[in-house]
């Protein structure tokens, strides 16, 4: 029954101020301590030297530009199954942190690229592809959405477009495993026993978590705007 | 059985009516009024099926338009402003896509003398048609659409020589004597006998 | 059903007829795009070679998106796609319909016509084979996706460049997999995975883009 009372926008504004503010607070502290455990604990990989630290950047940040998409495209099927405006609303208020994400993974992946494989870009790779075509699913979403003048109509049709758009996160996803190019094979799966040490694993996943949260509360933030822009 | 219940409508941030409820039974004319601007062709559209309204639903005999979707469509001949016919068919082809696409399937012979009874040119692509031409080229479906019980006309009535109006209000007055139900939206008194009248 | 579906191909199919000039310019498009190339990047015949595949796939694609805006813009403007959603016939179906008939106009003579272009560049003629069935399976896959982003921007303003940065995400797959069927083929390796892959995804496109089409046709006309 809450969960439908939180379904107007009146009544989620406030809960979207606070939900924003700790999410902040969280991000902060979460960052301090991933890059703490990323720049200074972990230890030095044995080929790759320092320029791996990049890792802790990069991974998180690729993690975030798809599961933010997921959450969107949630959003968006939420909106054009039930005709509720907020649905709507968040998965606008999620698409520029997604895609802000997305550039930041490719960014620290070109960085990354150019110590390790010799090269910013490749065009050849399966997942750098797919993470490219995410990055312009992104922005035509936020395209289109500013496209048309009825704020309904808008919803709905960059909603249906994040929805056909979905297809390509298990693409990226799986793509290393597919198609053998530049990419190293999965490192951390939910199953086997990851092949890093610890410390990076627990240093990617706090930063992981960090970006969540800052995420979290850049959406809350946003969609706030919006409720205040569209008036009821 | 059409009926409207608690119908709320919001175009461009501005709400054009709220709470409207009504029922159309077999037999009754409808007739929407207003000036322009007031909602008549979006309250048309909400009816039809094309336009989703903020609040509220329509029902066909019980169940909600929305979950029915080609079943009511079946049901409906929908006239919008629009003629809806393509400039480089004739008047003959187009009529024949028109009726297809509705699930009739009319013979030659019964798509030529609705077009002739309306004083369109068979054979000529309808870019060569003037422009109430055009318009008589897209009421000639009201000939063939008997078995559709609904019609929802978006001001029929517009830009209609005399002889044509006339024929317009016959075909109405026919449908409604068959049993179907007509709902049109007119700014003006269109001459019909109206079971009821709504204002907005 | 089939009738509707009939009806619509027989009706687009019509107005093509009458209106030659729409469908002679995408296919001049595609011609004038590769014929553009050589021009520009200089004779080399290796070169040219090695481009080929790539250069007429991609002028591909830039047809097939110049000519989506033709899809549904017409019927939109003159009433018909009201109708269409009105109709008797499942909305997919016609959409369906709408997009077989697009192929046949802006998709298959690329494909007629695409060995020709290839002469140009010298492509070797056992590769011709590879080159027409990746656009015969691909093309159909740009039409149907392609009335997608069509049906999403229809009375958008800023329409064209629009439609073109909704559909090149998903377009880039199917260029990947059909330009790279011919450069494996040229390299002896076959290709037959990329094509594969290419039917995969029409079979994918046939049974879910039409749905979409659908939806968003529905979301346009409100």
């Amino acid at each position: 029954m809450r969960w439908f009372w939180y379904a107007s926008p009146q009544t989620f504004y406030p809960l979207a101020g606070k939900l924003a503010v700790a999410g902040g607070l969280a991000a902060a502290v979460l960052a301090v301590v991933g890059l703490y455990v990323g720049l200074l604990v972990a230890p030095t990989d044995a080929q790759q030297g320092e320029a791996y630290r990049i890792i802790f950047i990069h991974v998180p940040a690729a993690w975030m530009s798809m599961f933010i998409y997921v959450v969107m495209a949630f959003w968006a099927g939420l909106g054009l199954a039930f005709n509720t405006r907020l649905s709507g609303m968040m998965a606008s208020a999620l698409a520029p942190t997604g895609a802000l994400f997305t550039f930041i993974a490719l960014w620290t992946g070109a960085l990354w690229g150019r110590p390790t494989w010799g090269t910013y870009w490749v065009w050849g790779d399966a997942r750098l592809m797919s993470e490219l075509i995410l990055l312009f699913l992104y922005f035509g979403f936020m395209a289109l959405h500013a496209s048309i003048e009825d704020p309904r109509r808008a919803d709905r049709a960059a909603a249906l477009l994040a929805l056909v758009g979905v297809v390509n996160i298990p693409i990226i996803y799986y793509s290393v495993k597919w198609w053998n190019t530049l990419h190293q094979g999965a490192s951390v799966s939910l199953s086997a026993a990851p092949k890093m040490a610890a410390t990076m694993l627990s240093g990617m996943l706090v930063m992981a978590l960090a970006f969540w949260m800052y995420s979290v509360a850049a959406a809350m933030l946003r969609v706030r705007g919006i409720i205040r822009e569209r008036g009821s | 059985m059409l009926e409207a219940r608690d119908l709320e409508c919001e175009r461009g941030g501005k709400v054009l009516f709220r709470h409207l409820g009504f029922a159309l039974s077999p037999g009754e004319t409808l007739r929407i009024a207003g000036a322009n601007g007031s909602g008549k062709t979006s309250l048309l559209r909400i009816l039809c099926g094309l336009l989703t309204p903020s609040a509220g639903e329509v029902l066909w005999n019980g169940a909600r338009i929305q979950s029915l979707k080609e079943e009511y469509a079946r049901h409906v001949l929908y006239v919008g402003h629009a003629p809806a016919v393509k400039d480089e068919l004739t008047g003959a082809e187009n009529l024949r896509a028109a009726c297809v696409l509705a699930g009739l399937s009319p013979s030659a012979e019964q798509t030529r003398d609705a077009l002739a009874r309306f004083g369109v040119p068979v054979d000529k692509p309808v870019r060569q048609l003037s422009q109430g031409q055009r318009r008589r080229a897209a009421l000639a479906r009201l000939s063939v659409s008997w078995k559709a019980p609904v019609w929802l006309l978006d001001e029929p009535f517009t830009a209609l020589d005399a002889a044509a109006a006339d024929l317009t209000r016959t075909l109405l007055g026919e449908h409604a004597q068959r049993g179907g139900s007509v709902a049109y939206s007119t700014h003006q008194d269109a001459g019909l006998r109206d079971s009821r009248v709504i204002e907005l | 059903m089939l009738a509707a579906a009939r009806i619509v191909v027989w009706r687009e199919l019509l107005v093509a007829m009458r209106r030659r000039s729409d469908v002679a310019t995408a296919l001049l498009f595609f011609v004038i795009v590769t014929s553009l190339f050589p021009l520009g990047i200089g004779a080399e015949p290796n070169k040219l070679r090695a481009i080929a595949p790539g250069v007429i796939w991609v002028a591909a694609l830039l047809s097939s998106m110049l000519s989506l805006g033709r899809l549904f813009a017409a019927d939109h403007a003159d009433g018909t796609l009201e109708q269409m959603v009105l109709g008797a016939a499942p909305l997919g179906v016609t959409a369906a319909a709408k997009a077989f008939a697009h192929w046949l106009v802006s998709g298959l003579p690329l494909v007629a016509i695409a060995p020709l272009l290839a002469l140009q560049y010298d492509l070797d003629a056992g590769l011709y084979g590879v080159l027409a069935l990746s656009l015969l399976l691909g093309t159909p896959v740009l039409s149907l996706v392609g009335g997608i982003g069509a049906a999403l921007t229809l009375g958008v303003r800023g329409g064209g460049v629009l439609l073109a940065l909704l559909v090149l995400p998903l377009y880039v797959p199917v260029l990947v997999m059909g330009a790279g069927a011919v450069e494996m083929a040229s390299a002896g390796l076959g290709g037959q995975g990329q094509l594969l892959i290419l039917g995969a995804m029409l079979i994918v496109a046939v049974a879910f883009a039409p749905w979409a089409t659908a939806a968003a046709l529905r979301i346009s006309s409100e």
